[in-house]
């Protein structure tokens, strides 16, 4: 079983929404859509379930086309991030739905249900009361249900967490991948946050203005972005960039020359670049002697428990630092921020990786 | 903490206080006033719930009840599901949902006696559109026109109140509509497509989403309606006058000929209070029946 997009488009109203886009989703997979909202993932949910039909390119399912098939003839299930269920019947009457359309018997029926609500944590008391009733993550579990007793082979996920609290959210999605391996199906997750892609694993599709920018194993494509969108997409708070040029073994940046004699620059060749380096790889305190050190100008800090994030100027750039404890740096104070050189990735000016960073590569 | 206690903030409510207290309790109990007592060349002695006995034994306020409980359902009944109905045709969205909603609340910005005296004037057996479409679709199918016009509604019971109907239905089923629309756009897209992938049928989508979801909506559409047509005055007023005969005299309209044409204050009081009643119960059940099936 699999699923491919085929240079597969959506123009709607002249406008593009998804560019010309081939993947492949293998059989019993977990895929994550990641991209800032806006960015086409629903869209491309949409065209993978059959909801829409794309402007151009075809849908294959186990190698057949289904393009124009309707989608109640497709094997997909969906949740959404708003909390979707039949809101005048119990939550068990919910799950059986999918069920009943499709004439089981009534038998099979109980024993898909209560398998499904047993796997949701829902329990008997639960089972007998309306949906609207129940606390959100509580309803979202009974449309999680719907979605597995169908034992459908593509199981959309459409930012399903969005609308639970943050304590509801990391138990649910820790519980994700638990069904996920259960139900052997293609699992598509559609998120807006980096760190639910690396805690889900699996595949990872980075989307940004209606493309797909690199799919590959989430940890990779993590570690190896293959250019500064995918990076700037795959990092909370977004990736920090500066724009230089290597000369020898000298970084310039305006005016200021930095000694960079480090392994993984001095195998680029001279020119103009775009460095970019992850907040928690930006320091305010020096780390080691090799550390790149820039004069920056604090302009905010929100602290959040463990660790705070210093917001600083550095020229035109706006760079954010995530670093451990509580510091409370005074607004406009001048500071320099240090970064190790194996943390940086370099980008040409259009963007395409020029070279990962040392530490990507070694871990 | 401490609270403080203030006495001069009752000032600022004084002004409301005498507001509800003249246009509300004031006439109010001017009504009961009157319906406890006798009045007899400007003398008034107690008399107890005499006046209430009477109205309650007196054939004439049965009939009329049973009238304006017989045109109250029919009413309902029909602009409840067709109210339902249209605006389910109205698109969610674009010029169009605009066009057509505008297009709805016109007939309610009309007043009620404009609306008895355009359907006074509409449905007149010889030269009013309706009345004379009636009459000569009758011709076409046989009816003889010298046995008189086959429809008209100032002579026949039947046709005055298919008349008043279809006037009703006419003026309130917008009413209906916009309360409906607006709870079919309180649905979220995402149920439509929900539905799409588990394949569910037309009414399907009707019975277990928009339905439940029109739930709120409908119930406050069905009191509105049910206490507007429960006093309803004015349109049958203009259009039949409460005939022929007392075919179409409803309980406001008999409450009016009580009071003022025969100036029975206690009496008519009494009518009153029973009807105001009457409103406040079915109101009160209806309300409490709906809610409570949602909450359990």
């Amino acid at each position: 079983m699999s699923l491919t997009l085929d240079t597969v488009s959506k123009v709607m109203g002249g406008e593009v929404h998804i560019a010309p886009t081939t993947i492949e989703f293998a059989s019993g997979s977990m895929n994550v859509l990641l991209g800032p909202t806006l960015s086409g993932k629903t869209t491309l949910m949409r065209l993978m379930a059959g909801l829409d039909q794309p402007t151009s390119g075809r849908v294959f399912w186990q190698g057949r086309d289904v393009t124009g098939m309707r989608v109640q003839d497709r094997q997909v299930a969906m949740v959404y991030q708003q909390f979707v269920n039949y809101p005048s019947m119990t939550v068990y009457e919910n799950i059986a739905s999918p069920l009943r359309l499709r004439g089981f018997a009534s038998a099979e029926i109980d024993a898909k249900v209560r398998a499904a609500a047993a796997m949701m944590k829902l329990n008997e008391s639960q089972l007998g009361r309306r949906p609207l009733e129940l606390s959100g993550g509580q309803q979202q579990r009974c449309a999680l249900a719907r979605a597995l007793v169908k034992e459908a082979g593509l199981v959309l996920l459409d930012e399903p967490l969005a609308n639970l609290d943050y304590k509801l959210r990391e138990e649910l999605r820790a519980e994700i991948p638990k069904i996920f391996e259960e139900s052997g199906a293609i699992f598509v997750y559609a998120t807006t946050e980096p760190h639910e892609a690396l805690l889900l694993g699996g595949n990872t599709a980075c989307l940004w203005e209606g493309r797909v920018t690199q799919f590959g194993a989430t940890p990779s494509v993590y570690r190896r972005p293959t250019d500064a969108t995918t990076a700037r997409v795959f990092s909370d708070p977004p990736m920090n960039f500066v724009a230089l040029s290597k000369a020898g073994d000298e970084l310039v940046i305006d005016d200021a020359r930095l000694a960079a004699d480090f392994p993984t620059f001095n195998r680029l060749a001279d020119g103009r670049y775009i460095a970019g380096f992850r907040a928690n790889h930006l320091r305010i305190e020096r780390g080691s002697e090799r550390d790149l050190a820039f004069h920056c100008r604090v302009t905010g800090t929100e602290i959040g428990g463990s660790e705070s994030f210093v917001h600083v100027l550095h020229g035109a750039d706006r760079w954010v630092a995530l670093v451990h404890g509580v510091h409370d740096l005074p607004h406009q104070s001048d500071r320099t921020v240090f970064v190790d050189p194996a943390h940086v990735y370099m980008f040409a000016p259009d963007g395409a990786l020029a070279c990962a960073a040392a530490y990507a590569d070694a871990g | 903490m401490n609270k403080t206690l203030n006495h001069r903030a009752w000032w600022m409510v004084l002004p409301v206080l005498i507001l509800v207290a003249m246009n509300a309790v004031i006439p109010l109990m001017t009504v009961v006033n009157f319906s406890v007592q006798e009045e007899f060349y400007g003398e008034f002695s107690f008399v107890g719930l005499q006046w209430f006995a009477d109205t309650l034994a007196d054939e004439r306020f049965q009939n009329a009840l049973i009238r304006q409980l017989g045109f109250t359902f029919t009413i309902l009944a029909i602009e409840i599901p067709l109210g339902i109905a249209i605006a389910l045709t109205i698109p969610r969205s674009g010029v169009w949902a605009s066009v057509c909603l505008v297009l709805m609340a016109l007939p309610l910005l009309i007043p009620w006696n404009v609306v008895g005296a355009m359907w006074n004037i509409y449905a007149l057996p010889d030269i009013g559109f309706l009345g004379y479409t009636l009459n000569s679709a009758a011709g076409l199918f046989g009816h003889d026109p010298a046995s008189g016009p086959w429809f008209d509604y100032t002579q026949e019971p039947v046709a005055a109140w298919f008349t008043v109907v279809l006037m009703d239905v006419w003026h309130w089923t917008s009413l209906v509509v916009l309360l409906a629309y607006a709870g079919l756009q309180s649905i979220d897209n995402a149920y439509y497509q929900a539905a799409r992938i588990d394949g569910a049928s037309r009414w399907a989508v009707f019975r277990y989403i928009q339905l439940p979801k029109m739930k709120h909506t409908l119930t406050i559409a069905v009191l509105l309606r049910f206490m507007d047509s429960f006093m309803i005055y004015t349109e049958p007023s203009v259009l039949t006058g409460g005939g022929p005969g007392n075919s179409t005299t409803f309980l406001s309209i008999d409450l009016v000929k009580v009071a003022l044409g025969q100036q029975d204050l206690g009496n008519a009081a009494a009518m009153s209070i029973i009807y105001f009643l009457m409103i406040l119960l079915v109101s009160w059940l209806f309300y409490t029946l709906t809610m409570q099936g949602g909450k359990k």
